[in-house]
């Protein structure tokens, strides 16, 4: 009997608390296709033939800039990820493979990022990236982003690259196939599985950052879509169909991506605890 | 056999193994030195100067540092900011960790049906932005549209309800709780994924003795986390002091009503770009900016130097 009541009682507790995560996300979508009435009269309940409208999903995708938002998005988040992959994994190679005056020095420079947040220094990238004249351009995000992604994504490379069996790499040494070559054909395609877990760690960040667009962009052609749902939202306050449409078409994407690949995410998140 | 290989790299000729080294760790380096340390050192830098209205910068050592701890123009709301930082922490060390220990205690018992959903579900607000989470609290709990109201009078607890965003009171201990209900997912997997590291033999050898799966837990399992838990605090203390996002998007920079939910980001927004009420000051953005730097550091160093130390190194 005693352990019955145990089950149901763990069941009971993990439902209650995925409840309590899931119901204001699902809140919001379920409100955003209903009519401004039926919002407020019967927010709990979900759409049906009398109460679903469309009506904030148009205003929303009647804005002009949702698509330069979205694409910017794009641009940053695909743009810093690819090189803070091909950085990093760099990086992380020539500090877990060689070994040369300094490197631990130099590792744990690299890693001073991973504690201290790079938003400290604000002040100086924004005097910077202005007499650079990158001042309200996506460059200057992708290139903040980079940096801000390096530290976390060397310390996870470099911990996937030294669970790479060492005969891989000296096979090919003894062949004579140069070390570039080694690094690129051999080791770079063993480090899929990192990119999951890197994608936590730092991809993620960028899509949903809000400071740095804050304080880098200015005009609309360069907002990110956080940033621009933030600025939308702001001005719509009192239009709730709007504001709820927004907020949904915000969290769709990023749900629909999550739930597709949150096996790969999840495992990636606890890596090494495979058993 | 195993000399062979790595004598190719160590017989190179010097000059080769520099260019590799310069290939490999340029761009990382010179990017990261240039965009991350660069500006965090010329901050510091800056905040030993200030500037005219004409533009003129000139040394004043410490005195920006003086300004902000003892004038009390600045003081008062730098404090109330670094206390009220303070205090979101706290919310998050008591609630967020010891929830998220919990849920990956039970998540992680053996043979639990369901294990993917709960797990991928209750950790689904960690991955969207703090500007989505914080709007849509802001709906949820607004008086306006009387959800959270709704909700309470549904388990009888309509009379609790109240306009906690609004209220000086409850602000700031609001929205330390709307950040604990996104972030709760991130102690939850780290927690989880230490869980799953420890040995069969270990917790078999206690079922064998007799132990319950909460006995099991809390003598076998959570003493053998402790680094991890150790791990997930400093990790709460960085995101915390350098939290900004939530509190703009709720409640703007001036992080209302009358300042009760200020924080040092806030604070370090308000002042280095200015607002309604004061003009920008690179120089004292930097200022406070250097002091957050300060904070944080202060509490790397007490996780490098007192807890880390005292564990054996744990991989999360």
């Amino acid at each position: 009997m005693r352990p019955l009541v145990s089950k149901v009682g763990v069941h009971a507790v993990l439902g209650a608390y995925t409840l309590l995560a899931v119901f204001p996300i699902l809140l919001v979508v379920m409100n955003s296709f209903k009519t401004r009435n039926a919002i407020f009269g019967s927010p709990l309940s979900p759409p049906n033939a009398e109460t679903f409208s469309l009506i904030g999903y148009h205003k929303v995708l009647g804005n002009a800039h949702v698509g330069t938002y979205f694409a910017n998005s794009m641009i940053v988040t695909l743009g810093s990820m690819f090189f803070v992959l091909l950085f990093g994994a760099m990086a992380a190679w020539a500090l877990t493979e060689y070994k040369f005056k300094g490197s631990n020095w130099l590792a744990l420079y690299l890693s001073i990022g991973i504690m201290v947040p790079i938003r400290l220094g604000s002040v100086a990238i924004v005097t910077m990236m202005r007499e650079a004249g990158l001042n309200d351009t996506l460059t200057a995000l992708v290139l903040v982003y980079i940096a801000q992604g390096l530290p976390m994504a060397i310390f996870i490379l470099s911990e996937f690259i030294e669970q790479i069996p060492r005969d891989l790499r000296d096979a090919a040494r003894c062949d004579g196939v140069p070390e570039t070559r080694i690094f690129f054909e051999v080791i770079a395609p063993l480090l899929r599985p990192a990119i999951a877990t890197v994608a936590v760690f730092t991809i993620v960040p960028i899509w949903n950052d809000l400071w740095f667009p804050l304080i880098l962009t200015s005009s609309e052609s360069t907002h990110t879509i956080t940033l621009g749902v933030q600025q939308f939202l702001g001005q719509y306050i009192t239009d709730w169909n709007s504001v709820l449409a927004a907020l949904s078409l915000a969290i769709l994407p990023v749900v629909v991506i999550y739930v597709l690949f949150s096996r790969q995410l999840i495992s990636g998140l606890t890596a090494g605890a495979v058993k | 056999m195993a000399a062979m290989p790595s004598q190719v790299v160590a017989s190179m000729p010097r000059a080769r193994f520099a260019w590799l080294l310069l290939f490999f760790l340029g761009p990382s380096v010179a990017i990261y030195s240039l965009i991350s340390i660069y500006p965090l050192v010329a901050t510091m830098a800056l905040s030993t100067y200030s500037s005219t209205s004409t533009g003129e910068h000139f040394f004043v050592g410490f005195a920006n540092f003086e300004t902000l701890l003892t004038d009390a123009v600045w003081s008062k709301p730098f404090w109330n900011a670094a206390y009220n930082n303070l205090k979101f922490f706290l919310v998050h060390m008591l609630v967020q960790n010891p929830v998220g220990i919990a849920l990956a205690g039970l998540l992680s018992l053996p043979r639990l049906p369901l294990r993917v959903i709960y797990r991928t579900l209750i950790f689904l607000p960690t991955m969207l932005s703090v500007v989505i989470v914080g709007f849509a609290w802001n709906l949820i709990l607004s008086p306006l549209w009387g959800v959270a109201e709704g909700a309470l009078k549904l388990v009888g607890l309509g009379s609790w309800f109240a306009p906690w965003l609004g209220r000086p009171s409850t602000a700031l201990l609001t929205l330390a709780l709307i950040s604990v209900w996104q972030f709760v997912g991130i102690p939850l997997m780290l927690i989880y994924a230490a869980l799953l590291n420890i040995p069969d033999e270990l917790v078999d050898a206690a079922r064998v003795d007799g132990l319950g799966q909460l006995r099991i837990f809390l003598y076998i399992k959570l003493p053998l986390i402790l680094p991890t838990i150790g791990l997930i605090s400093i990790l709460t203390f960085v995101g915390n002091f350098n939290a900004f996002d939530l509190i703009y998007s709720v409640k703007g920079a001036l992080a209302g009503p009358n300042f009760a939910s200020d924080i040092l980001g806030t604070f370090f927004y308000r002042t280095y770009f200015g607002n309604q009420l004061q003009v920008g000051d690179p120089s004292m953005g930097a200022t406070v900016a250097t002091v957050m730097f300060f904070v944080i550091l202060a509490g790397v160093c007490v996780y490098l130097f007192l807890i880390q130390r005292r564990m054996h190194r744990y991989t999360f």
